[in-house]
């Protein structure tokens, strides 16, 4: 059985968590003594139904509230796929929730008010969207109960919605019109809407192919941690220990090490102590080397002939995420894999207006902002450009003050 | 790959990523499915090598007897280290009182023995098996959750958490809580388990024992639970869903003596896990509650 993992994004009142609840309302996916702690929590909607929002409200403010702050995890699976959706906030105040949450995701489902149609919030969700770089889109138009099921709404807004990602990095877009209130193409077809022909959310979920073509990715491994017993039956034992992102490795492929540079050839793949002729991508193993080479943690094994870009100059979309806002006279630390260097912001190259697309020489990063930036960092670093690989172009800023996580880096290329 | 693999691969990373990152780190071992599970995961990191941290119980003192000797098993096993920190040690020096009445745990108390635990060995970062789909403050913790020199969460300043990129620099006195199967089910692990044929505590597994009704839910007979006349003692089938203290720890009916009948059983059952945990029925934020003081 396979896995998908997504998001959902949506504004305030757009029915998200109301739609999360729905889904594992109607897969069975939420036990009886949770509902009755819904029940006892006795929040109810104008027609008293059981307001299912709450399923996702973790924390004491967010019910408090009424809103999603933070990314909340939820878990289901039918006979067809296991899903983890990460419930992402919707208000702009929250940006950087929905930046993390979306990191890992292979699908963002955005939700449209019916009778609110695309507005800033959908823009603003969609860029991160193409930003992060997930391949797929689901716009689920919400709230047709009270649009009266009306085709020419969901034909505007899919119109509209269209508009909008002409400018945007976006591999698929498509449409289903739902109530998550009500119910309608959630888990069932629904038969309100004869008009459309398209599948239910459920159904979708369960057959949606993430997978991008024509994105072969070249063979990376980060090294984290060097397994070396030492011990009278195993003297000599030295593995390399990491996890593959991106690309396949076999046994008796001829490596690099960067950013060193030298070269060798791998004997073995180990996993839990058995032996693989092949490392996929994703797999955490062992790798041993015919030389004995100086590696550490930090470093990376690329195959001979698919190296990446090893630099100390590139430039990066970077979402700002702390309150602090950004201070160009700072020296920063970037982690990348293992590896944490110290880094300048050269020069900013615009920020954009997340909720026009605009892109503006405004030099002030704040929280939530975002745009591109120039940087260098003290120790070179072996990257690829994140629409081609989202770890090995992903990075992380830390201001070393306060050891808070600052920024998300999007490398897009190397400057020198 | 599949998805037990994806998340076997993913926790296997994260583990490593400790070792990488922290000077001093620790693998909280409760003696449950979960913190077993990540003891078999860390066998997968870094064998032939040694884990590169001990194993730490905090013990209640109202531990089942099965796992307080499962537990001494697989240390002697593995050949690690363990240390223990007794929460009965921090009731002789007075750190804690003893709760008293008929429902009288220690679950509370064992935060202070691990926080004094995490001080006295200097832990910058303590490994634990917990799982967001456990419960609804855990659904929201980051895989490298912060904690400050008390020890505590706060959840409205959790760092951004992306891709595969974890931060862990701390100042001195803070540690970090790791938890490598945050996004496993319970499903997942029991899976896991009959793959990987992981052995665990009988009393995961059905068995006969006196058990008395508490607040609708079954107990076992033991010492600590201060019964009295009105508690009546039945001899039932039973097994337990997760172990932790006794005082704590309710058990389901259960006729499960394999790991397939337990993995039907766990599909067929309306209540979730931690349906049968006392700690968390005392409020509608127990666990936030607990966790921003510096719980597990």
């Amino acid at each position: 059985m396979d896995l998908l993992k997504f998001i959902t994004a949506g504004s305030v009142d757009d029915g998200k968590s109301t739609l999360i609840g729905r889904l594992l309302y109607d897969t069975d996916s939420i036990l009886d003594d949770q509902l009755e702690a819904i029940q006892r929590a006795n929040r109810k909607n104008n027609d008293g139904t059981i307001d299912l929002a709450i399923l996702t409200d973790g924390l004491k403010a967010e019910r408090e509230q009424g809103i999603t702050i933070d990314v909340a995890y939820k878990y289901f699976q039918t006979d067809k796929r296991k899903f983890i959706i990460a419930d992402t906030p919707g208000h702009i105040q929250y940006t950087r929730n929905m930046v993390t949450g979306a990191s890992n995701a292979d699908l963002a489902i955005i939700l449209i008010d019916a009778r609110k149609g695309v507005i800033e919030q959908t823009r603003r969700h969609s860029f991160i969207v193409s930003l992060l770089a997930i391949p797929n889109v689901l716009v689920c138009v919400n709230k047709m109960d009270m649009v009266d099921y009306d085709e020419a709404v969901f034909a505007k807004i899919k119109s509209d919605y269209e508009q909008l990602t002409e400018n945007l990095r976006i591999n698929q877009v498509d449409f289903i019109p739902v109530s998550a209130l009500k119910g309608d193409n959630i888990a069932a077809p629904s038969a309100n809407m004869p008009w459309y022909e398209g599948t239910y959310l459920l159904n979708f979920l369960e057959t949606v192919d993430t997978h991008q073509p024509n994105t072969e990715q070249q063979a990376r491994f980060p090294v984290q941690w060097v397994i070396r017993p030492q011990t009278a039956a195993l003297p000599d034992y030295r593995g390399y220990a990491g996890r593959v992102v991106g690309g396949s490795f076999n046994v008796g492929d001829q490596v690099a090490v960067l950013p060193s540079g030298f070269s060798s050839r791998i004997t073995q793949i180990e996993l839990a102590g058995e032996s693989l002729n092949t490392a996929e991508d994703g797999i955490s193993v062992v790798i041993h080397l015919a030389d004995d080479l100086d590696i550490s943690r930090g470093d990376m094994l690329v195959k001979q002939d698919e190296q990446p870009a090893v630099s100390q100059e590139f430039e990066a979309d970077i979402c700002w995420m702390d309150t602090k806002p950004l201070d160009i006279s700072q020296v920063y630390l970037i982690q990348h894999h293992g590896k944490t260097t110290k880094i300048k912001l050269q020069d900013i190259r615009y920020k954009v207006d997340v909720n026009t697309l605009e892109k503006t020489t405004d030099g002030h990063f704040g929280l939530n902002d975002i745009g591109k930036i120039q940087f260098k960092s003290a120790d070179p670093l072996a990257f690829d450009e994140y629409a081609r690989n989202k770890s090995n172009g992903g990075a992380i800023l830390i201001d070393s003050r306060n050891n808070l996580t600052v920024a998300a880096l999007m490398i897009a290329k190397a400057t020198a | 790959m599949d998805y037990l693999d994806q998340l076997e691969a993913e926790a296997i990373h994260i583990l490593r990523e400790v070792a990488g990152q922290f000077e001093n780190p620790a693998l909280l071992f409760s003696g449950g499915k979960d913190s077993i599970t990540l003891v078999h995961l860390a066998e997968k990191a870094f064998r032939p090598g040694k884990f590169p941290f001990p194993l730490v119980h905090i013990d209640t003192g109202h531990n089942f007897p099965e796992t307080i000797a499962f537990r001494d098993e697989l240390i002697a096993r593995l050949g690690e280290k363990l240390i223990v920190g007794y929460v009965q040690d921090s009731i002789d020096a007075g750190k804690v009182v003893e709760q008293k009445g008929k429902n009288a745990s220690r679950n509370m108390l064992q935060t202070v023995t691990l926080l004094d635990t995490i001080a006295e060995h200097k832990f910058d970062a303590c490994i634990g098996g917990a799982r967001r789909d456990e419960e609804k403050a855990r659904a929201k913790e980051r895989i490298f959750s912060v904690r400050d020199e008390f020890g505590q969460w706060d959840p409205k300043r959790q760092r951004p958490e992306l891709w595969n990129v974890y931060n862990g620099r701390i100042h001195k006195g803070e540690n970090v809580r790791v938890f490598p199967i945050s996004n496993w089910t319970e499903l997942d692990v029991w899976n896991y388990i009959r793959r990987e044929n992981i052995k665990l505590p009988s009393i995961y597994f059905s068995h006969e024992r006196n058990v008395i009704t508490r607040n609708g839910q079954l107990m076992a007979a033991a010492e600590f639970l201060n019964m009295d006349h009105e508690d009546i003692v039945e001899y039932r089938k039973v097994r337990f869903r997760t172990v932790g203290d006794m005082t704590c720890t309710a058990a389901v009916l259960s006729e499960a003596f394999e790991i397939d009948d337990i993995i039907e059983e766990i599909q067929q059952s309306k209540i979730s896990e931690r349906g049968a945990r006392m700690d968390d029925k005392v409020s509608e934020a127990a666990m936030e509650d607990r966790k921003k003081g510096g719980y597990f």
